[in-house]
């Protein structure tokens, strides 16, 4: 598990680790609506994390902890 | 039109690469490109941000480097206090040439070394006893510090000490933050982590102090991040954002104020514009204060123009007149400087080798006196870097990270460029070399760079450098050709 933010730019969420310095574009992310918002997310990279599905957070950026699924370095 | 073709810059990779054992070939391949504009990504043509290989020489430095050096140190109302052992804090005193007003030991206290000098016998039982002595006698003898920062050194972090307590202790005691900074020279590959650290060390120690307290908004506050006033940087930025209508409340760090940070939070706009050293507080401060964050480019006219608007496109139209202005103010100086310096300088081929920030920002000011970047590379950049790098270099450009000494010196022999920025522990090589080179990270005792100002500094010392007589003087005189007139003597003639 690692803490993760993500925050909106023009082009669409960005994944940010502030542990590991990754910043990277989210290309897909599983559940995105107001109601439930997280799931599996993918990144530019390849990369893959699982973020507890939830309310969609009020505002951007949010810091929420996420689990790796695959990739990333 | 780069320098050599893509399959040359790929083939002279190679070649450098070759005197390297197997392993070492294949780590350090990682670490140098070949320019290609249509990537998006520079993952899969570039690793950065690992530690160096044992046995080249890296020009990088440490995480207390980045700490102390960089963001800490400028900060002139803050004392800041190299622990450990003397050397670190000595040998890099004052060497950034952050500017600042105020008097040097009265009220600031960039410039001068305060630390704690481990002995044997600090690493044998411990410095924290020693730590807390010291912070009462800075106390008593500079009284107008308004805060204090423990910059711990490798040792301080080796042997255990307990420098948070010791903190918390003096701070209740002086009624002043006293913030420790565990930002040991081991920690992570290069400056870089010490730049997180410290950044994290602002967000626990100080920018929650004044929370809730009474400060007075205007809709045009902005915060300058990431200028150290290197040559006076900052201040030419400032003048340039107040005259087309903003309200600078903070500089971050050069020739800021506790106060100045503490207030930051109250701001409507961050202005970033070292990304690599200060990112992290502005990730901060946008989810904790919702304020948003932009980076900008204070480097030769082109950027500075679509950096003002950038800007002004945060603020209503007041301020993008005010933008307006001072682009139109400015342009018909900047045209006489490009004017007189473009003719000089046209075609030139430069090779940047800098930190983390400034071989993508420098090379718009570059292009605008009509040179040309061939190669650049970082000290200590992250991914992220490198993929706003891709898009400000030509394609078929060589970039390099944490290029080793070897590796620097034999790009230059091949690629020729006609002038190199690069730091001080790079000049001598390429001075005796016979290259013009600037250093681009204390901007050899010249500036600012920064700003319309810093333009016209910038533009004439790369001609001063460039079109210097005396690189026409660099052959040696018993390798020159007989000049003419020896043969036409007479005395000679006579022999
Ligand atoms: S690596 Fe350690 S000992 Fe060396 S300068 Fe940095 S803090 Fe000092």
């Amino acid at each position: 598990m690692a803490n993760i933010m993500i925050r909106k730019s023009d082009k669409g969420y960005v994944f940010y680790m502030p542990k590991r310095d990754i910043e990277d574009s989210i290309t897909s992310m599983e559940f995105d609506t107001p109601e439930k918002w997280g799931g599996e997310i993918k990144l530019g990279n390849g990369g893959a994390y699982y973020i507890e599905p939830q309310v969609a957070p009020e505002r951007l950026p949010y810091s929420v902890r996420a689990r790796r699924i695959d990739g990333v370095e | 039109m780069a320098a050599l073709t893509r399959e040359e810059t790929e083939a002279l990779i190679q070649e450098v690469l070759e005197v390297y054992p197997e392993k070492a070939k294949k780590d350090r391949a990682k670490h140098l490109m070949v320019n290609d504009k249509e990537l998006e990504s520079s993952k899969k043509c570039i690793t950065s941000n690992r530690k160096s290989l044992p046995g080249v020489m890296t020009m990088r430095g440490c995480a207390y480097a980045g700490s102390k050096g960089v963001l800490w140190g400028p900060i002139k109302d803050v004392i800041s206090i190299s622990h450990g052992p003397i050397g670190c804090g000595q040998y890099s005193r004052a060497g950034r040439r952050n500017y600042y007003i105020g008097t040097s030991g009265v009220d600031s206290f960039c410039e001068m070394n305060f630390t704690s000098d481990f002995q044997e016998k600090d690493i044998v039982f411990g410095g924290d006893k020693k730590l807390a002595k010291l912070i009462n006698e800075i106390e008593g003898l500079f009284p107008l510090n308004k805060g204090i920062s423990i910059q711990s050194e490798c040792p301080v972090g080796l042997i255990g000490d307990d420098i948070e307590a010791v903190a918390k202790k003096a701070a209740k005691e002086l009624n002043k933050p006293v913030v420790p900074v565990r930002c040991e020279g081991f920690r992570g590959v290069s400056q870089s982590l010490g730049h997180h650290i410290a950044n994290d060390s602002v967000r626990d120690w100080i920018i929650t102090n004044r929370d809730g307290h009474p400060f007075e908004k205007t809709p045009y506050d902005v915060a300058i991040l990431g200028d150290y006033n290197v040559g006076g940087d900052a201040w030419a930025s400032r003048i340039l954002l107040e005259e087309m209508g903003l309200r600078v409340v903070a500089q971050w760090s050069g020739d800021g104020t506790l106060a100045e940070m503490e207030n930051t939070p109250f701001v409507k706009l961050n202005l970033l514009h070292c990304y690599r050293s200060m990112n992290y507080i502005s990730r901060y401060m946008e989810e904790k204060y919702n304020i948003p964050w932009i980076e900008y480019n204070f480097f030769g006219p082109s950027k500075i123009k679509e950096s003002l608007r950038k800007i002004a496109s945060f603020f209503d139209d007041k301020i993008k007149e005010g933008a307006e202005r001072v682009i139109e103010k400015y342009t018909p100086s900047m045209e006489a400087v490009i004017a007189k310096y473009k003719p000089r300088l046209q075609g030139k081929k430069v090779m940047l080798y800098v930190g983390g920030l400034r071989p993508r920002h420098t090379v718009g000011a570059y292009e605008d006196l009509g040179m040309e970047v061939v190669g650049a590379g970082y000290e200590f950049a992250h991914n992220d870097d490198y993929d706003r790098t891709i898009k400000e270099m030509g394609d078929a450009t060589l970039i390099y990270d944490d290029v080793t000494g070897y590796e620097f010196e034999e790009f230059v022999k091949a690629i020729k460029p006609d002038l190199i920025g690069s730091g001080i522990k790079e000049k001598y090589v390429f001075h005796k070399m016979g290259v013009p080179f600037r250093q681009l990270h204390s901007w050899d005792y010249s500036g600012p760079y920064h700003g319309y100002d810093g333009f016209a500094v910038f533009a004439r010392d790369m001609d001063m450098t460039l079109n210097n007589p005396c690189w026409n003087m660099m052959q040696t005189p018993w390798q020159e050709k007989p000049a003419k007139s020896l043969l036409k003597d007479p005395l000679l003639k006579a022999a």
